[in-house]
């Protein structure tokens, strides 16, 4: 019996259900790309170390490189093409262009797609690396700067876009205050003797 | 209508932010980078790279392939078409790089065996995996050292001397009163552009078209006819978006692989390169080992400056890192020798990679230069401002200006830099100890001739049409405001077209000349339409179109010794129990003539800052002595910085005033990278006092260096 290498299956981005036949070993991100012309979602490696491929998958974030496509049949993509309300951009997009979260764009669909999940993911309470007290009861922790650092943190970019990323995510989770203060010049250094 | 380009007043676009023109398709997804343009009939071409490191293709069994589903075409030296590599390109007889598949030979791992097309990328890749290629192995020889046998100095080129020499190093030597005499390391390292490389190309109506990312599309097209031996005229490559390129988008094997498939094929095909073939395909920055010795007098004046560095290069090509180069405009001495020697091994060619020369070469001489302030017990910039040059240490020209120690100044006092305890080892913080340190910057600041067409259109608004490449600099919006202000009208009313090679001849994006090269065509195409606006009269529905070009201006522009100058400030916290270091503030001045919109150019400085940090802390590609190639050809294997590893970073700049220059502009892609490893070395010194005169400062390294509070200790060269 000839093996089937190929199926069609029904994929919900954005809303709206796509029919395609896709090969088995069509990966997600292929699929978005080459299949239904949503390039907006990039590949920088294809195998899951940079996050330019981030998409929400039933609201998750999640890398579509590492998704097969047949395997994401039934549940909801969101793209970064689905964000936008008409001319009207999400908050997260908003704060991106007007703080420069960005210069080449090749890991901002990535980068924005994973702040979305950043900030819900901290409203819900989830800790990250950088949390200080993970105890339940200590609540939702602080979005501070190393708290979005940590969390954005699957998410390369070269161009080194970083300062303004995390800028861009607090202003966009309301958070902006925190981060407004810089660092600068010296400050809460304890100096100990010679003797140290 | 009426003839009228003046408003009421000057729109002052230039040094006001501007968000990137671009920027609302960035961040919508909308707008298409190289691979992303879907064509009919559109077929994808995999390459497939050598597994061994030298030797000859006996064979590449292409038959199997070409029986699986889907596949088109298999290339290879056999089979493929015969292009001309033997030819002056921009930068000179090109890299064989650009020449696959037209012989047999194998000179490093990773070099271009074949490319497989097929109607879909699955079934190439499945295909190309499957190629089975025969060798003949021969045995290589990867290993980098500065006591090579094969080292030699190469010739001196126009754009680089290889040696410059004057006065007797070894008499100033042992007249000093102070010596420093240290041998310093960096590691292979690699642009890594997020956007892999992508071309299609087809042929359309006798035309080859070509979709590409690059730094560059006149080059790319200039150099693609050569090598297909074309008209010039019939080859048009365009790249709108650019997904990052620092140095490796020029002419690499995607775009001729893609040419000579379609060529064969007849129909489009697009060749995109995987992460890991872009470690062996897109060029690199070689590894480094410099020495460096310096001799002053116990006031801290220099009487010898030395700075020996030695690069690779691959047994095909010859790129010399210019590692040397830093000494020639920063510091001067009676005694003065700089050279660049260089060792062929079976690797990969190097490129230019952001800020080459300056990014290793300033961190042995600005690391070398905090050990004498060390040793001469004085400040760091004191001694900095003490052997400033009056003129180029080596041209003897004139600076055209020369703002560094305003950058030192500004940056102190914003840094905190007086209430610095010099004495290293003594911050504790917990297990964290804190230190700081500075390092000067330079970058040359040229101009090469670009051409640029302005068109006044018939509804009021101008159209600029100019090979210029927007990698990520914000290079499109900044043209648009000195247009803008050229033409004095606001910049809503001016249209910029970039990135076609049939606007003509135009700078790459590249060497931080790109912007300020192109913004001298425009003002001068501008000045030029102005001219012919001021005799009245309507305008045609065509529009009426000034072209200039500024080979003429460029080549009459006096001798000056010019770049742009900086200074980085560094805070770090060592953990000497785990050997982590971390970067906790950053701060970096810079004198780079006008800055023509501070958002964007805030970005870019910051950005090269940050790889300045990577490189200090992260970055290092390992290749195997055994096989070749490399260790972790990905961005596991290869880390650069992410989001956690970067503080809050501040860049700002100082006025760098040049009245005698035509344009103003200083290009500021590269200067943000200069000295920041220094820096982040000389505050690793200042906390545990240590010195890491290898790259990277690896928690290895750290632990197996300790603290010594004393300040007393090196860390050892040890992989
Ligand atoms: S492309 Fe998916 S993680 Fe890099
Ligand atoms: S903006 Fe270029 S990689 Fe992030």
């Amino acid at each position: 019996m000839a093996q089937s290498t190929s199926s069609v299956i029904t994929l919900n981005v954005n809303g709206e259900k796509r029919t395609l036949p896709v090969d088995h070993r069509t990966t997600l991100l292929d699929a978005l790309r080459e299949r239904l012309d949503l390039t907006g979602t990039k590949k920088g490696c294809d195998q899951g170390q940079c996050g330019a491929c981030t998409v929400l998958i039933d609201g998750r974030r999640a890398v579509s490189c590492l998704q097969l496509a047949v395997a994401a049949e039934g549940r909801e993509i969101t793209t970064i093409e689905g964000l936008a309300d008409g001319d009207q951009l999400h908050p997260v997009q908003q704060a991106f262009l007007d703080l420069d979260g960005f210069q080449c764009g090749y890991c901002t669909p990535g980068q924005i797609c994973s702040a979305l999940a950043v900030i819900e993911e901290h409203a819900a309470g989830w800790p990250s690396a950088a949390t200080t007290d993970v105890r339940p009861e200590a609540g939702v922790p602080p979005l501070t700067a190393d708290e979005i650092r940590e969390r954005m943190s699957g998410n390369l970019c070269r161009c080194g876009a970083y300062v303004s990323i995390v800028q861009a995510v607090a202003r966009a989770a309301g958070v902006e205050t925190a981060q407004a203060a810089p660092a600068l010049p010296q400050q809460g250094r304890t100096e100990e003797g010679t003797a140290a | 209508m009426t003839v009228t380009t003046v408003t009421t007043a000057v729109t002052g676009a230039v040094g006001t932010a501007h968000t990137r023109l671009e920027g609302r398709d960035k961040v919508t997804g909308a707008a298409r980078y190289a691979g992303e343009i879907p064509y009919a009939e559109l077929a994808h071409g995999w390459l497939v790279v050598s597994t061994i490191a030298r030797g000859r293709i006996r064979s590449v069994e292409s038959a199997p392939v070409l029986d699986m589903p889907g596949v088109l075409a298999v290339l290879h030296h056999g089979n493929a078409p015969r292009v001309n590599g033997d030819y002056a390109g921009m930068l000179g007889r090109p890299d064989p790089i650009v020449a696959p598949f037209q012989h047999d030979r194998v000179p490093y791992a990773g070099w271009p065996v074949a490319l497989v097309v097929a109607e879909t990328s699955e079934q190439a890749r499945e295909a190309a995996e499957a190629l089975v290629v025969r060798y003949d192995e021969e045995p290589h020889d990867v290993a980098f050292s500065a006591g090579h046998p094969g080292t030699y100095t190469p010739e001196n080129s126009p754009h680089m001397q290889a040696e410059t020499e004057k006065g007797d190093l070894e008499a100033e030597l042992a007249a000093s009163a102070a010596v420093v005499d240290a041998e310093y390391t960096t590691p292979e390292e690699h642009h890594s552009p997020l956007e892999p490389h992508a071309a299609m190309a087809r042929w359309d109506n006798g035309r080859l078209e070509v979709v590409d990312s690059n730094q560059g599309s006149m080059w790319v097209a200039d150099e693609l006819a050569k090598l297909f031996s074309l008209d010039p005229a019939s080859v048009r490559v365009r790249s709108e978006h650019v997904g990052g390129a620092f140095g490796s988008k020029g002419v690499r094997p995607h775009q001729v692989c893609a040419v000579m498939a379609t060529t064969v094929l007849h129909r489009p095909v697009r060749v995109v390169l995987t992460r890991r073939q872009m470690f062996s395909l897109v060029g690199y920055r070689s590894p480094t080992a410099q020495r460096v010795r310096l001799g002053a007098d116990a006031d801290g004046r220099l009487r010898a400056f030395d700075h020996q560095a030695h690069c690779l290069t691959s047994t095909v090509h010859e790129f010399v890192e210019p590692s040397a180069g830093v000494g020639r405009v920063m510091y001067d001495a009676a005694a003065h020798h700089t050279v660049n020697r260089v060792v062929p091994l079976d690797v990969p060619t190097p490129t230019f990679m952001r800020a080459p020369g300056e990014a290793p070469g300033s961190f042995a001489v600005e690391s070398a230069l905090d050990e004498l302030a060390e040793k001469c017990g004085m400040d760091p910039i004191a001694l900095r401002t003490l052997n400033e040059p009056d003129a180029g240490p080596v041209s003897g020209l004139p600076f055209s200006s020369r703002n560094l120690l305003a950058c030192f100044q500004e940056g102190a006092r914003r840094f905190g830099w007086a209430d610095r305890d010099p004495r290293p080892g003594l911050h504790r913080e917990g297990r964290w100890l804190l230190g700081t340190g500075t390092a000067a910057a330079s970058f040359p600041s040229g101009a090469a001739p670009s051409t640029a067409a302005v068109t006044a259109e018939a509804d009021g608004t101008f159209t600029v049409r100019i090979t210029a490449a927007d990698v990520g600099t914000g290079a499109r919006t900044a043209l648009t405001q000195i247009a803008a202000d050229a033409l004095e009208v606001a910049p809503e009313r001016v249209r910029m077209r970039i990135a076609d090679s049939d606007f003509g001849p135009a700078m790459v994006a590249g060497g931080s000349m790109g912007t300020r090269s192109w913004a001298w065509a425009v003002m001068a195409a501008v000045s030029e339409l102005r001219e012919r606006l001021s005799l009245g009269g309507g305008i045609p529905p065509e529009g009426i179109t000034a072209r200039s070009n500024t080979a003429e201006a460029v080549g009459a522009l006096p001798s000056r010794e010019r770049h742009a100058f900086g200074a980085q400030f560094a805070e770090v916290a060592v953990d000497v129990t785990t050997g982590e270091v971390r970067v906790r503030r950053m701060l970096g001045i810079f004198a780079a003539g006008r800055i023509v919109n501070p958002l964007t150019a805030r970005s870019q400085l910051v950005g090269g800052m940050i790889w300045g940090l990577s490189m200090a802390l992260h970055e290092e590609a390992f290749r195997d002595k055994a096989s070749g190639g490399h260790v972790g050809a990905d961005f596991a294997g290869y880390h650069f910085a992410a989001n956690a590893d970067v503080p809050l970073i501040e860049a700002d700049w100082v006025d760098d005033p040049d009245d005698d220059d035509p344009v103003g502009i200083k290009g500021i892609g590269e200067i943000g990278i200069v000295g920041v490893a220094a820096a982040i070395a000389n505050a690793v010194w200042h906390a545990t006092g240590v010195r890491h005169r290898h790259l990277p400062i690896r928690p290895d390294r750290v632990l197996l260096a300790g603290a010594e509070p004393g300040g007393g200790r090196d860390a050892r060269s040890r992989r």
